[in-house]
């Protein structure tokens, strides 16, 4: 049986042709990705494979780089290089300093 | 104008809210790019608990990025130029893309690469159906069509119709073939050499070969003078 990730062939719409540059965050995944590859933590095959996981509906709705944070995430929790509770925590983290550099003025007069 | 996060904190208070002294922002928020997402969020969290496990140090995100951000057509087009005024260098191209691209000075990484040449009636697209393999490390980043639904599923049944969409009209006389990426088999394609163009030196003629001519979604053209 054909999977929701295997559309070759299948009808579809016309190619939407607008693009996008890359923002910083999504940069940032794709590093992270690499690295854990470089690093042998985890493979590519292992990011497509969390990536179909994620069920059709997740791989329609999610963008691109969306699904590849939450394959990766999937993946270092199964192989246990990050905990539930860490990632929770961290997350909670990032929140709050983002926060306080929302904080901060966002310009400041030249010396 | 943006938060500079290189500003100096001695004689500028951050009225409700203190950084260590000497220190400047351990974080540098893009506040123009919107919202803070939950993905940006879950990214920032895995970033810090591999670097907190010292899986991955600061230095090497760094260097990643920046080699991200070095990749581009440019390169791959650079390899089109050479093989249109150095038939040897063309004959070693399609023999192994990773190992003529090393020639250059451009590192085409592990995975092979294999270039599909366009002639005179025979027309080479690439597309990835089951996912968004490419060959980034000769292309940079992927167009976001290249990685979307339309794509990736039309232009195996129906490639003339989704190149027509591009603007790339194929006559009934040119066979048009389509190449499936894969993890393990990435393609680039080879265009033809425009007419007009002789006597070009490198340099000119990589300038014709976009993006879209190595993935075979357009053609070079000669600007017209």
């Amino acid at each position: 049986m054909r999977r929701h990730h295997d559309m070759g062939g299948l009808p579809a719409g016309p190619v939407e042709r607008t693009e996008h540059e890359h923002a910083p965050w999504e940069k940032k995944v794709d590093a992270i990705l690499r690295l854990l590859v470089a690093e042998k933590v985890m493979t590519l095959d292992e990011l497509r494979r969390g990536i179909e996981e994620l069920g059709p509906g997740a791989y329609d709705e999610l963008s691109y780089f969306e699904r590849w944070i939450r394959s990766i995430a999937n993946i270092l929790l199964e192989k246990g290089v990050i905990t539930v509770h860490e990632l929770a925590t961290a997350i909670e983290a990032a929140r709050a300093r983002r926060a306080a550099a929302e904080a901060c003025p966002k310009t400041v007069p030249a010396p | 104008m943006s938060h500079d996060p290189d500003h100096d904190h001695q004689g500028l208070d951050h009225e409700d809210h203190d950084h260590p002294p000497g220190q400047r922002h351990p974080f540098q928020p893009d506040l123009e790019d919107g919202p803070y997402t939950w993905h940006m969020a879950l990214t920032d969290a895995i970033e810090q608990l591999l670097l907190a496990k010292g899986i991955l140090r600061p230095e090497q995100i760094r260097r990643t990025l920046e080699d991200i951000d070095s990749k581009s057509p440019a390169l791959g087009a650079r390899l089109v130029a050479r093989a249109w005024v150095d038939p040897a260098f063309k004959a070693r191209l399609l023999a192994d893309v990773n190992a003529a691209a090393a020639e250059l000075g451009i590192d085409a990484g592990p995975i092979p690469i294999r270039a599909v040449e366009c002639r005179p009636g025979e027309h080479h697209v690439v597309v990835c159906t089951l996912c968004s393999c490419y060959p980034r490390l000769l292309l940079g980043a992927a167009p976001d069509w290249y990685k979307a639904r339309a794509y990736r599923s039309r232009v195996v049944r129906e490639p003339r119709a989704v190149l027509a969409e591009f603007g790339l009209e194929l006559g009934p006389e040119v066979a048009v073939v389509v190449h499936d990426s894969t993890a393990e088999l990435r393609f680039m394609v080879l265009p033809e050499r425009p007419a007009g163009t002789e006597g070009w030196d490198e340099e000119r003629l990589a300038a014709l070969v976009t993006r879209d001519c190595l993935i075979g979604v357009a053609r070079p053209t000669v600007p017209s003078a």
